[in-house]
C-alpha cells in the first residue's frame, strides 16, 4: 500500500506544479496564450463550417483538388524533419552549446508534425472515415500507396520525437543520469526516420507521372536541402525568444553555428533549384509549362509569378547574410536572414510547390487556385494550436531543464545527500544537461 | 492526518478521471443512433458477406426511396465470365456535340449543379494537333457544331488495366474488377483525392458537396459500384456504365453518339466490334507513354 501511496502522491505532485507552470505566467504570456486560443477557437469554427457543407467550403476544385492545407502539411513535414540538423552535431558530435537545446529542439520537431498531421485531416473529406487508413482494423494500402507510407514515417517520427525528449526529461526531473545504452539507439534511429519522412513526403508527390512538375528525381534532394533551411531557422528564432523569456541559457555560439549549417544548406537548395530550371528551359518541352505558369505565367495567368520571385529574392539574400561570417555573427542580421528563409522557402515549398502540379491539368486546363479566408483561418488555427502545443511544452520542459522543477525529494530539500552534487543551486541545471559524466 | 489527505486525493484522482470518461461518452453516445454507428462500422465492400450485402443493399433502398421517392433497384452484379470491356472512339467522326455528356449525366446520377460533376469531357482543339493538350478549349460553346478550324476530343476514364489511381489509394477504395472497369466504394473513400492528382486523363471527379440531383432527374436502375447516387466527399468516375454492360446493354454514352463515333465490346472476344476496330483500323491510346495500358482506343478510318 505504501509504494503506491508513494506514486500517487508523487504524480499529483507532478500534475499539480505542471499545472501552476502552465498557468501562471507574465501577462505577456497571457497575452500570447489569449491570442492563440482564439485563433484556435476561429481556426475550429471555420472547419466545423467546412466539414459541415464539404470542402466546397474551400476553394479548391477538380482542377487544383489539392491547396493550401497540403502546401502548409509540405512545409511543416520539412521544418520537423530539421530537428535532424541538431540532433546530428549534438549526440554525434558532442557539440556542446547545441547539446543543450537538442530536446528543445525534438519538442519543436513533435510540434511540427502534430501540425503536419492536422493538415492532412482537414483536407481528408471524409474525417469519420480516417479508421480505414489504419492498419489491421482498416484496409491500408502498404506498401503501394505512399500516402500509406507518409502515415507510418510521421506516427512514428512522432512518437519517436515525443519518446526522446520526454525520457531525458523525465531523468533530469528525478536528477539521474539517462541510460545511453537505452536511449541512444533511438537516438540514431531519429537521423535517418527524419531525413525518411521527408523523402516519403517528396515520393508522394514524385511518383505521379501524370504530374511532370513533380515527376522529377531532383524532388527529394530539393526538399532535404530546403527544409534544412525553414527548420533551423525557426528555430533560431525560438532559442532567442526562450533564453529571453526564461532562465535557460543559450550561448550565441549555437546559433551561429546553426545560420552557418543554414547557409550550405541553402545553397544546395538554390543549386538543385539552378539545375531543375536549367534541364526545364534548356530542353524546353511541354513539359515546362508549370514552371512557366510559376516563373513568368502561363497565357496571362500569372498570379504565382510576384510570389516566386519574392521567394527566390528572399532566399538569396539570407544565403548571403549567412554566408558572410559578419553578418551570420550579428543577431540583427542573423534574424533578418532567419525572417526572410522562413517565409521564402514556406512560399517555395508550400503554395509554390503544391499549386503549379496542377496547372496546366492533365488535360489542359487552367484554373488559378487561391485560397478564400475560411482555408486561411482553418491554417492559422492549425498553426495556433501547434504554437500553442509548443509554448506548454516549453513551459514544462525549461525548469526541468533548469533545475527548478524537479522530484519532490529535492524540493524539500531535507536528507537525500547522495544528490547534493547535483543540486548546487549555480551549476545544476548546466550539470544536468551537460552530462559530464557520459 | 497525513494518511487521510493522502486517500483523498487519490479518491479526488479516480473521481476526476472516472467524470471525465463519462462526460466524454455521452455526448459521443447520444449524437449516434444505431444506424449511424452501423454506418460508420460498415466494412469494404469486398470484406462484405453475401448476407452484410443485402442487408446495406436494403438500407439503402430505403434512404433514397426516402430522399428521391422513388423505388431502387440496386444491383451487385458481379463480372461476366471471359470479358475485359474495350471501348473504341473514332476521332474523324466526333463534331462535338455533347450528347454523350448528356446522356451520361442522365444515365449516372452526378451532382447537376454545386458542383456540377460530368465524367465525359470534350475538348476543342485546333486543326494540326492532337497530342499538346496546352491549347485545347473545354468550354466552347458555339451555335452550331461542328466548327471549321476545330476537332474534338472526348475523354473520360480510360479504364488502364494498370492504373494509377488505384496504385495511390491509401485505403483500396478503388480497384479494377476482374472485367477490366475501374470502381469505387463510395462508402470507403476518405476523400484525400490523391487518385485525382494521380490520373493522367483527368478522369475522375470529387463530391465537393452533398450531390444536388432534381428527384424527377434521377436513375433508380443502379449498380452499387457505379450510379448509385453518391454522398459529400466520395470521389466518382466512369465506369463504362456497369450496371448496363454487364446485363448485356451498351454504355449510355455509345447509344447516344448520333455520328456512331463510340464503339464498345469485349477485348477478349475475337469477333468483338472492337477487335475488330484494333486489328483493321489505325489505333492509337492516349499518353501512352505513361505505360497505363489504357482500354480506351481511339481510332481513325483506315
Amino acid at each position: 500500500m505504501e509504494p503506491l501511496r508513494e506514486i500517487a502522491r508523487e504524480t499529483w505532485h507532478f500534475y499539480r506544479k505542471t499545472l501552476i507552470l502552465v498557468v501562471k505566467g507574465s501577462t505577456l504570456y497571457y497575452l500570447w496564450c489569449l491570442l492563440l486560443l482564439l485563433t484556435v477557437l476561429t481556426g475550429f469554427l471555420a472547419y466545423l463550417k467546412q466539414h459541415d457543407v464539404g470542402l466546397i467550403a474551400t476553394n479548391m476544385t477538380d482542377q487544383v483538388s489539392w491547396g493550401l492545407y497540403i502546401a502548409n502539411f509540405t512545409y511543416l513535414v520539412g521544418a520537423a524533419a530539421a530537428a535532424v540538423l541538431l540532433v546530428i552535431p549534438a549526440y554525434v558530435y558532442h557539440f556542446k552549446p547545441i547539446k543543450e537545446i537538442v530536446v528543445l529542439g525534438e519538442l519543436f520537431a513533435a510540434s511540427s508534425i502534430t501540425m503536419a498531421v492536422l493538415f492532412v485531416m482537414v483536407d481528408l473529406g471524409r474525417l469519420d472515415r480516417f479508421w480505414h487508413m489504419l492498419p489491421v482494423v482498416g484496409l491500408m494500402n502498404f506498401p503501394q500507396s505512399l500516402l500509406a507510407w507518409d502515415v507510418i514515417a510521421l506516427n512514428g517520427y512522432l512518437i519517436l520525437n515525443l519518446f526522446i525528449p520526454i525520457y531525458l526529461l523525465v531523468k533530469f526531473y528525478y536528477r539521474k543520469e539517462p541510460n545511453w545504452k537505452f536511449i541512444l539507439p533511438f537516438i540514431l534511429l531519429s537521423i535517418p526516420w527524419a531525413v525518411g519522412i521527408h523523402t516519403v513526403t517528396a515520393f508522394l508527390y514524385n511518383g505521379l507521372p501524370a504530374r511532370p512538375f513533380w515527376n522529377a528525381s531532383i524532388l527529394a534532394p530539393r526538399f532535404l536541402a530546403s527544409a534544412f533551411c525553414s527548420g533551423p531557422a525557426i528555430i533560431i528564432i525560438i532559442f532567442q525568444i526562450i533564453r529571453r523569456v526564461s532562465k535557460i541559457k543559450l550561448e550565441d555560439e549555437a546559433l551561429f553555428k546553426i545560420a552557418e549549417l543554414i547557409a550550405y544548406a541553402m545553397f544546395l537548395n538554390l543549386f538543385l533549384l539552378a539545375s531543375e530550371l536549367y534541364k526545364e528551359y534548356y530542353s524546353n518541352t511541354a513539359h515546362i509549362a508549370s514552371f512557366k505558369y510559376l516563373f513568368e505565367g502561363l497565357h496571362h495567368h500569372t498570379q504565382l509569378v510576384p510570389w516566386i520571385w519574392a521567394a527566390m529574392a528572399m532566399n538569396v539574400t539570407a544565403f548571403f547574410l549567412f554566408l558572410i561570417p559578419h553578418t551570420r555573427k550579428r543577431i540583427g542580421t542573423l534574424n533578418i536572414g532567419c525572417l526572410l528563409i522562413i517565409v521564402g522557402v514556406w512560399i517555395e515549398k508550400g503554395p509554390g510547390f503544391v499549386i503549379p502540379g496542377f496547372v496546366p491539368d492533365p488535360l489542359g486546363e487552367i484554373y488559378e487556385y487561391i485560397p478564400n479566408l475560411l482555408e486561411l483561418m482553418v491554417s492559422l488555427g492549425i498553426w495556433a494550436t501547434g504554437l500553442l502545443m509548443f509554448t506548454l511544452l516549453m513551459k514544462v520542459a525549461i525548469p526541468i531543464e533548469t533545475g527548478e522543477f524537479n522530484h519532490s525529494t529535492y524540493e524539500r530539500n531535507t536528507g537525500g545527500g547522495q544528490y547534493e552534487s547535483f543540486a548546487s543551486p549555480k551549476t545544476k541545471g548546466k550539470e544536468a544537461f551537460g552530462w559530464a559524466k557520459r | 492526518m497525513e494518511n487521510r489527505r493522502r486517500y483523498n486525493r487519490r479518491e479526488f484522482l479516480s473521481n476526476l478521471s472516472l467524470t471525465m470518461l463519462a462526460g466524454l461518452s455521452i455526448p459521443i453516445l447520444s449524437s449516434c443512433s444505431k444506424e449511424e454507428a452501423e454506418d460508420f462500422l460498415q466494412k469494404h465492400f469486398r470484406e462484405m458477406t453475401e448476407e452484410e450485402k443485402k442487408q446495406v443493399i436494403s438500407k439503402l433502398e430505403r434512404r433514397y426511396r426516402e430522399k428521391y421517392g422513388k423505388p431502387f433497384q440496386i444491383s451487385t452484379k458481379e463480372a461476366l465470365p471471359d470479358t475485359l470491356w474495350g471501348y473504341g472512339l473514332e476521332l474523324s467522326r466526333c463534331i462535338g456535340c455533347r450528347r454523350c455528356v448528356y446522356a451520361c449525366v442522365k444515365e449516372n446520377n452526378p451532382s447537376r449543379h454545386d458542383p456540377q460533376l460530368q465524367w465525359i469531357r470534350v475538348l476543342r482543339l485546333k486543326r494540326g494537333n492532337l497530342i499538346n493538350l496546352e491549347d485545347s478549349e473545354h468550354y466552347y460553346d458555339p451555335d452550331l457544331v461542328p466548327e471549321k478550324g476545330f476537332v474534338y476530343l472526348p475523354v473520360q476514364c480510360q479504364q488502364c488495366q494498370n492504373p494509377p489511381c488505384v496504385k495511390v489509394c491509401p485505403v483500396h477504395a478503388t480497384w479494377q474488377e476482374p472485367d477490366g472497369i475501374v470502381v469505387v466504394d463510395y462508402n470507403w473513400c476518405i476523400g484525400c483525392r490523391y487518385c485525382i492528382a494521380a490520373c493522367p486523363y483527368k478522369g475522375r471527379v470529387f463530391n465537393w458537396a452533398d450531390p444536388n440531383i432534381p428527384p424527377e432527374e434521377v436513375n433508380p436502375v443502379v449498380h452499387y459500384l457505379g450510379n448509385r447516387p453518391r454522398m459529400k466527399s466520395s470521389v466518382e468516375k466512369c465506369t463504362f456504365c456497369i450496371q448496363r454492360v454487364r446485363e448485356g446493354r451498351y454504355p449510355a454514352c455509345v447509344e447516344a453518339c448520333p455520328t456512331g463515333t463510340r464503339k464498345f465490346g469485349n477485348l477478349l472476344d475475337p469477333r468483338s466490334e472492337i477487335r475488330y476496330i484494333i486489328e483493321h483500323k489505325r489505333v492509337f491510346r492516349l499518353k501512352e507513354d505513361l505505360n497505363t495500358e489504357s482500354k480506351f482506343y481511339y481510332f481513325f478510318e483506315s
